[in-house]
C-alpha cells in the first residue's frame, strides 16, 4: 500500500518528473534557436524539424538497432533544413518569417510522408539512468528516471552561455546578430554565419525531436508534436536570448506540460485538455507581461525581424 | 517587417514611369505577378515529381492522376470547388492582416472558434426557424473567429507581442478548448466513438447550390473575398491601411489611427475564418468535433502567400490548391501514395513561392521598364 501511502502527492511528483522529462525537446529546441536568433534571423520552421528529427530518429533507430544513431541523424536532418532555412532566406527580399512557417508545414508533411511505415514497428529506445535507486516509491522511481539527452542538454546550457561571452566564435555571431555592418566590416560573411547558427540551431532541434521519439512518449505517431516547437520559439524570446533562462524555462514548460497528465493520474479528468494546453497559456500569458509595445527588448538582437 | 508589405511600393515603382505607355510598361508588374508564381508553381510540381518518382511512381501518372482528381470531371470539379470555399475564407485571414504587414497564421484557431460559436448558437434556439438560425450561426461564427483573432491584434498593438507567434499558440489554445467542451459540457451523451456536440438538425443546414454538390460556403468566400477586394483597394479605409502597412510612422504623422486599423482588420480576418468554420459545421459535418481541425486554417496560409496577399488572387488559387487537396485520395488509391503525400507538395510549393519573391523586377524581358 505504498502507493496509496503518498496519495495527492503524486501530482507535484509528477510535475517534477514532467520538468525533467518533458523539458527535454523544449531545451534543446530553445538553445538552438537562441543560437538562430542571435545571429540575427528567427527560423520558425523548427516545429517542422522537430517533427522531422522524431521521425527520423525513430526510423534510423528501427533499421540501425541503435538509437544513438538515431538521435545523430535527427541532428544531421535538422541542420540539412536548416540549411535549407538559411539558403532561402539569403535569397535578396525573402522573408524569414515566411520562409520558416512553409518550412513548418513542409518538414510536418515529409515527416508524415516517410513516417507512414513507421507507425507499426517499435524501434529501440534511448537508455535513462535511475536517480530514483535509493527510493522503494514507485512515483519517485518514475520521476527520477532521467534520460542521457536531458543532461546533455542542461550541460549544454551553461556551455552555450559562456561560448556567448567568450568564445570567438560566440562574438562574431552576436556581432552579426546586432549589426550585420559591423560584421561585414570585419570581413565576415553575415549570410555564411547566419548559415552554421540556423544550421546549429536545426541540430539541436532535430535532437529534441529524437526525444520525442525515442524516449518520451518514445513512439512515432503523427501526433507526436503538437506545438512544442513553436512554444519553444517563443520561450526564447521571453528568456531573453539567454541559454541559462532558456533552462529554467524548459524546466518551468515541462512541468506545467504535466499538469495534465498527472492531475488525470490521480482521478481529476475535469479540464484535461485546458490543462494539457497549459505550456500555451504559460508561453502566452509570459509574453504578455514581458513584452512592451513602448521599448525593444533587452537583449535582443537588434538585426532580429520579430523584435523590430 | 515583411515583404509583402513592401510589394504595394514597389508596384508603384514599376507603374510610376508611364510617360511613353508600352504594354509592357503598364502590364508589366502584372505579367510579374501571375509569371513568377506560375513558374514557381510549375518548379515545386517538376521537384514533387522527382520526389515521387525516388519511390518508383512514375511522376506523368502523378501528373495525370492530379489532373484527374482535381479538375478532371464534372464530380472532381464539385470536389476542388467544396475545397476551395473554406481556404478562400482561411486565406482572407491571412491576407487581410498582411496588407497591414502582419503575419498572422492562427486561420485554425478562428475556424475553431468560429465553429464551436456557430454550433452553440444553433443549439440556443431549437425551435427557431431554419432562416434565423443560420443567420445566427454565421453572425455567431463570424463574432466568435472575428474577436478570436482581435485578441492577436490587440497583444501586439497593446502589449508588442509578436503576432506571428502568438497567433499560432491560439490555435492549440482554440483546439484544447473545443476538446474540452465537445468532451465535457456541451458533449452528446449519444457520440460514443467520436465525441461530438449534438447536432445542429437538418432542417437548419445550409445545403448546396442548385444543381450542384458544391455547398454555399464557396458563395460566402467569393463575396468575402470580393468585399475585401473592395475595401482594401476602392475605400478610405482601405487607403490608411495599405499607408499603415507600408510607413507606420508616415501613418501615424498624417494622424492615422493605426490601433484602431489593426483591431479592425484583425477582427474582420478573424470573422473570415469563423465564418468558414461556420460553413464547415452547416454544410458538411452538421456538429461540432475534433474532425473540424482538418488543417484549412494552415492550407490558407499558403493560399495567402501564393496569392501575394491579394484577396481577389485568393479565388483561383484557393481552387488550385483545394485541387491539389481534392487529388489527393486518387493519388491514394491509384499510385499508392500516402495521404501527407499532398502536404508534401503543399509544403514544396510554399517554398518554392517565398525563394521567387527574389525574381520581382529582375526578369529580363521585363527589366526595360
Amino acid at each position: 500500500m505504498a502507493d496509496a501511502g503518498i496519495g495527492l502527492w503524486t501530482v507535484p511528483l509528477a510535475v517534477i518528473g514532467g520538468a525533467i522529462r518533458v523539458s527535454t525537446p523544449f531545451l534543446f529546441v530553445s538553445l538552438g534557436e537562441c543560437i538562430t536568433e542571435r545571429s540575427g534571423r528567427i527560423n520558425l520552421g523548427l516545429e517542422g524539424t522537430l517533427v522531422m528529427g522524431a521521425m527520423s530518429a525513430y526510423g534510423i533507430s528501427y533499421f540501425s538497432g541503435s538509437p544513438w544513431i538515431g538521435v545523430l541523424s535527427a541532428g544531421i536532418t535538422g541542420a540539412l533544413l536548416g540549411a535549407l532555412h538559411a539558403g532561402i532566406c539569403s535569397l535578396p527580399r525573402v522573408n524569414d518569417v515566411a520562409v520558416g512557417i512553409a518550412l513548418m508545414l513542409f518538414g510536418t508533411g515529409l515527416a508524415f510522408f516517410l513516417g507512414k511505415p513507421l507507425i507499426e514497428p517499435t524501434a529501440p529506445r534511448l537508455p535513462a539512468i535511475d536517480f530514483g535507486w535509493w527510493s522503494d516509491i514507485p512515483q519517485v522511481k518514475a520521476a527520477l528516471r532521467v534520460n542521457v539527452l536531458f543532461l546533455f542538454g542542461v550541460a549544454l546550457a551553461p556551455v552555450l552561455y559562456w561560448a556567448f561571452r567568450a568564445t570567438r566564435w560566440g562574438l562574431l555571431i552576436r556581432t552579426t546578430g546586432e549589426s550585420s555592418d559591423a560584421a561585414r566590416a570585419m570581413g565576415h560573411s553575415v549570410l555564411l554565419i547566419r548559415l552554421r547558427a540556423t544550421m546549429v540551431g536545426g541540430f539541436l532541434a532535430g535532437i529534441g525531436g529524437s526525444f520525442l521519439s525515442l524516449f518520451y512518449p518514445g513512439s512515432w505517431n503523427e501526433g507526436l508534436s503538437s506545438g512544442q516547437g513553436i512554444t519553444a520559439v517563443a520561450l526564447v524570446i521571453f528568456a531573453r536570448w539567454d541559454p541559462m533562462l532558456c533552462l529554467w524555462a524548459s524546466l518551468a514548460f515541462g512541468g506545467a506540460a504535466a499538469l495534465g497528465p498527472a492531475l488525470q493520474s490521480v482521478g481529476v479528468t475535469f479540464g484535461y485538455h485546458l490543462f494539457n494546453a497549459a505550456p500555451y497559456f504559460l508561453t502566452l500569458a509570459i509574453m504578455i507581461i514581458t513584452c512592451s509595445p513602448k521599448r525593444m527588448l533587452t537583449g535582443a538582437p537588434a538585426e532580429l525581424s520579430i523584435t523590430r | 517587417m515583411t515583404s509583402e508589405a513592401v510589394d504595394p511600393v514597389e508596384a508603384v515603382g514599376h507603374i510610376a514611369p508611364a510617360s511613353d505607355a508600352g504594354f509592357l510598361q503598364r502590364f508589366g508588374a502584372t505579367i510579374e505577378y501571375i509569371l513568377i508564381p506560375g513558374a514557381a508553381l510549375a518548379g515545386a510540381l517538376v521537384v514533387f515529381g522527382i520526389f515521387v518518382a525516388l519511390f518508383g511512381k512514375n511522376p506523368f501518372d502523378l501528373y495525370f492522376y492530379m489532373y484527374r482528381g482535381a479538375f478532371g470531371t464534372w464530380f472532381s470539379w464539385q470536389n476542388t470547388l467544396t475545397r476551395a470555399a473554406p481556404l478562400i475564407l482561411t486565406a482572407l485571414c491571412t491576407a487581410l492582416p498582411a496588407q497591414l504587414g502582419m503575419v498572422i497564421i492562427g486561420g485554425e484557431g478562428a475556424l475553431l472558434i468560429g465553429a464551436l460559436s456557430a454550433t452553440s448558437a444553433a443549439l440556443v434556439m431549437p425551435s427557431a426557424p431554419p432562416l434565423a438560425v443560420q443567420l445566427a450561426m454565421a453572425a455567431a461564427g463570424m463574432i466568435g473567429g472575428g474577436l478570436w483573432i482581435m485578441l492577436t491584434g490587440a497583444l501586439r498593438q497593446y502589449r508588442g507581442v509578436n503576432e506571428t507567434i502568438s497567433s499560432l499558440l491560439l490555435v492549440y489554445i482554440a483546439l484544447a478548448i473545443l476538446n474540452h467542451l465537445v468532451e465535457g459540457p456541451m458533449r452528446d451523451p449519444a457520440s460514443l466513438n467520436k465525441p461530438s456536440t449534438r447536432e445542429i438538425g437538418a432542417a437548419n443546414m445550409i445545403g448546396s447550390i442548385p444543381g450542384t454538390e458544391v455547398h454555399w460556403g464557396l458563395v460566402f468566400g467569393l463575396i468575402a473575398a470580393t468585399v475585401s477586394y473592395i475595401l482594401i483597394y476602392h475605400t478610405t479605409f482601405g487607403f490608411a491601411v495599405r499607408v499603415a502597412g507600408g510607413n507606420i510612422r508616415a501613418a501615424k504623422i498624417v494622424g492615422l489611427s493605426v490601433g484602431k486599423l489593426v483591431l479592425t482588420i484583425c477582427f474582420l480576418a478573424g470573422a473570415c475564418a469563423g465564418l468558414s468554420g461556420m460553413v464547415e459545421v452547416a454544410a458538411v459535418q452538421g456538429r461540432t468535433n475534433a474532425n473540424l481541425a482538418a488543417g484549412y486554417g494552415f492550407t490558407g496560409i499558403l493560399v495567402a502567400f501564393l496569392a501575394r496577399q491579394n484577396p481577389l488572387a485568393v479565388i483561383p488559387v484557393a481552387v488550385l490548391i483545394g485541387g491539389i487537396g481534392a487529388s489527393g485520395g486518387l493519388l491514394q488509391r491509384r499510385l499508392g501514395l500516402p495521404d501527407a503525400s499532398v502536404l508534401v507538395l503543399q509544403g514544396i510549393i510554399f517554398v518554392f513561392v517565398l525563394a521567387s519573391d527574389a525574381l520581382y523586377g529582375r526578369i529580363g524581358f521585363l527589366k526595360g521598364r
